[in-house]
């Protein structure tokens, strides 16, 4: 170990502004769709609509904090419930997995939110202040009233997207159009005005300001994609054997690189793709396009820079074409992950056709597991909960089945029956008596089955719990 | 990912550091970074002149604000209680046995009379109200009262206690000691006897003999039947519940020596609120009448 240099340069950096060009192609179109769709769906969810009967909320898609409730279309999902939101949770991982193990960073390049309203962002950019050239200029030069005009309107209309997108943040946890008119009468709760702050901020500063920052520095996928990888993943490369040397294409022995930077131009994320595959990649192919518009205007043929796999370089370095896609997409790996992404996802669907609209969980009282009662009898205590998804208050009729004689009732009820609020959950404590001498008060348990059943529409169902004895 | 190592020499220089020929690279902190540390410090100076920070030798710094942890859960708790004033007010204004039937002050009472008997009665009848069984620590979960079980009587037994010295309104009897007054063998016919009147196996014998005892003996306060009198909180001898235990031993001590059970009165340590809303959750355990 050598001490280290006596002038050590500065530890601090500062960011390297970049200024992507405008590119066309097929790729870049490909984008915009993605692009169109991600937002489309992001902003107009929160106003579809979905009929569920009285008492409930018509929004088709509602994250119900105040009342623990999550509606999706057909679906609701109550707190005890929430493996659904674990399981789909665990699909979008293997889902990350698979599509990381196949096609690498693709989810970075082409779905992520930072990507999308960053490419949105300097949409509007290249609008207000013109394409990589013009905007380098107005980087460079000091500030007049020109810069400071075009800087405004670019901030502002960056503020109205972020505005935006924080505002429609909130209508996923309200009805929307009551919280909109609450919004607009300046009447909303300080926590939808707190929430639209917070994602305002964000948007504009991860958007307009941190952009490639928040993928080099701030996010793990990046580190953790790396696991995912491998020498099949396909991913942007740039065929070194084909283009280097680079220089002039009139010179015979020179590649087909002619060293434009075009590549390098339209990075969002301000690399060479031509020095391999780096974290600050995103695989957003723009560089593809990029290349190919070049190679076209050469005469070359396209992908110079392209969708391959580390086994392809090996292959192409030898003479032999490139592999089949499938045969890169379909290896074990993949095949895993697509299999346990299809398991969990038929699990859920299972689980959620087996759905009651009753829920009955019993808790037997443990302390003390029993009670001796002045003629002798022997009495056990139930906790049920009884859970109601109707909208309406619904009658249930609680019963029990066993192959002894035991005797059922209800605290604070004479009859068997007990009426839950809509849309709500009550707790039932239940006794069951075992006669004097009975065979269920001597033995140590007794086998039991408890029955929910609503007397409206006789929807019923049960749980099975044991009834203990004295057991001597 | 990279598929070559870094062709050209890094820019940035090394630190020096070097390890089995691997060099640390001297890449700079972005200046965000940095920034935030900054930030980060700034934030703390003007944390530590607001809130209290610096230790001194008998307490830290007050801090501009006046904030203290100990004032925030003060006024946490007088919230609640101001919050809850109205439903407690409407609790001890209600007529007991009216309870029952308003849900809300209902739910309110079972819940608060829940906390307060974990705190201040589980200690002798368990924290499920089952009492100590054979060891005269009363089941409240039961239906056999030895001083009633309307929540009236409860509600009397709570406030007052039983057979204390601290409450002028104490339930009080006693039973007196029978072997100062009977001979052992009178015991054990008297054992017996009780025995027979609750159903359990007996000498019949010993019993029969038993039986003119307990009428010279017992039934001013258990009654010709034996069936007990909650005026004298003397228990029912003919069901299947036991206090301190109903086996020859026990029996035979409890006529003996007697017992003298003995319950705090809880009307100076909890509010009215707190006694009734305790009386309802134990009318409520399931043995309520």
């Amino acid at each position: 170990m050598s001490s280290p240099d006596t002038h050590p340069p500065s530890l601090y950096a500062a960011r390297e502004p970049i200024f992507p060009r405008r590119v066309k192609g097929w790729f870049r179109t490909l984008k915009w769709w993605i692009m169109g769709l991600t937002l489309g769906i992001y902003y107009i969810t929160p106003w579809l609509r979905w009929d569920r009967g009285p008492n409930l909320p018509d929004q088709a898609v509602l994250i119900d904090l105040g009342g623990r409730r999550f509606f999706f279309f057909m679906i609701e999902i109550w707190p005890h419930e929430f493996y659904f939101v674990a399981g789909l949770l665990i699909m979008a991982g293997l889902g990350l997995f698979l599509f990381t193990s196949a096609l690498g960073r693709v989810w970075c390049g082409y779905a992520c939110p930072q990507t999308v309203w960053t490419d949105l962002f300097i949409l509007v950019e290249r609008w207000v202040e013109g394409d990589r050239n013009a905007r380098l200029r107005l980087h460079r030069q000091s500030w007049n009233w020109a810069k400071a005009r075009k800087r405004a309107l670019k901030w502002t209309a960056w503020l109205l997207i972020a505005v935006a997108t924080g505002g429609a943040w909130v209508f996923y946890v309200a009805d929307a159009p009551g919280l909109l008119r609450d919004l607009v009468t300046l009447q909303a709760h300080p926590a939808a005005w707190l929430t639209i702050a917070g994602l305002t901020a964000t948007t504009f500063v991860f958007g307009g300001f941190m952009r490639e920052q928040i993928c080099i520095y701030a996010c793990p996928w990046p580190r953790i994609q790396a696991a995912m990888m491998d020498e099949d993943t396909i991913t942007v490369a740039y065929r070194e054997w084909r283009g280097e040397p680079r220089g002039n294409a009139s010179v015979t022995d020179s590649g087909d690189c002619i060293d434009c930077m075009a590549c390098v131009n339209v990075c969002p994320t301000g690399i060479d793709i031509r020095d391999g595959q780096q974290l600050a990649c995103i695989t957003c192919a723009l560089c593809i396009d990029a290349c190919d518009d070049t190679m076209a205007k050469i005469g070359k043929p396209r992908g110079l820079i392209d969708y391959l796999a580390l086994t392809d370089e090996v292959l192409e370095r030898s003479g032999s074409p490139q592999r089949a896609i499938w045969k890169h997409i379909l290896r074990p790996r993949t095949i895993l992950y697509t299999a346990l992404w299809s398991a969990v996802g038929v699990g859920l669907v299972l689980a959620l056709f087996l759905q009651s609209d009753i829920g009955l969980h019993v808790t037997p009282l443990r302390n003390p597991i029993l009670v001796t009662l002045s003629d002798g009898s022997i009495r056990n205590t139930y906790d049920l909960r009884l859970l109601n998804k109707h909208g309406e208050p619904r009658t249930f009729r609680i019963s029990l089945t066993s192959d002894q004689p035991l005797e059922l009732s209800l605290e604070g009820h004479v009859s068997q029956t007990v009426t839950v609020p809509g849309n709500a959950t009550t707790t039932q404590r239940v006794y069951v008596v075992a006669p004097s001498g009975s065979e269920a008060a001597g033995k140590d348990r007794t086998d039991l089955r408890l029955w929910v059943e609503d007397l409206g529409n006789n929807d019923r169902i049960h749980a099975d719990t044991i009834f203990n004895g004295k057991g001597d | 990912m990279s598929r070559r190592p870094a062709q050209k020499p890094p820019e940035v220089g090394t630190t020096g550091h070097q390890w089995d020929g691997i060099e640390e690279l001297n890449n700079p902190l972005p200046r965000w970074w940095l920034w935030t540390f900054y930030a980060c410090i700034a934030f703390a100076l003007v944390y530590s002149v607001l809130y209290p920070a610096w230790p001194m030798i008998s307490r830290a710094t007050p801090g501009l604000l006046g904030y203290s942890t100990r004032g925030a859960v003060a006024a946490e708790i007088q919230a609640f209680a101001d919050a809850n004033a109205p439903i407690r007010a409407q609790l001890v204004a209600a007529d007991l046995s009216e309870i029952a039937d308003k849900p809300k002050l209902n739910e309110y009472a079972t819940n608060v009379g829940a906390s307060v008997f974990r705190t201040w009665c589980a200690q002798c009848h368990g924290s499920g109200a089952a009492g100590v069984q054979a060891a005269g620590y009363p089941n409240l979960l039961d239906d056999d009262w030895l001083w009633g079980g309307d929540i009236a009587s409860i509600h009397t037994t709570i406030t007052n206690g039983i057979r204390n010295t601290t409450g002028s309104d104490a339930r009080y009897s006693e039973m007196p000691k029978f072997g100062e007054i009977l001979t052992g063998d009178e015991i054990a016919q008297l054992v017996q006897y009780v025995r027979s009147i609750s159903g359990q196996s007996n000498d019949a014998v010993l019993a029969a003999s038993g039986a003119a005892l307990f009428a010279d003996n017992c039934v001013a306060c258990h009654g010709e039947a034996g069936l007990g009198n909650r005026d004298l909180g003397a228990p029912n001898l003919t069901d299947a519940i036991w206090l301190y235990g109903g086996d020859v031993t026990a029996l035979t001590h409890t006529i003996t020596y007697a017992r003298f059970g003995v319950m705090p009165n809880w009307s100076p340590r909890l509010s009215e609120a707190d006694i009734r809303s305790v009386a309802v959750y134990v009318h409520g355990l399931g043995g309520g009448e």
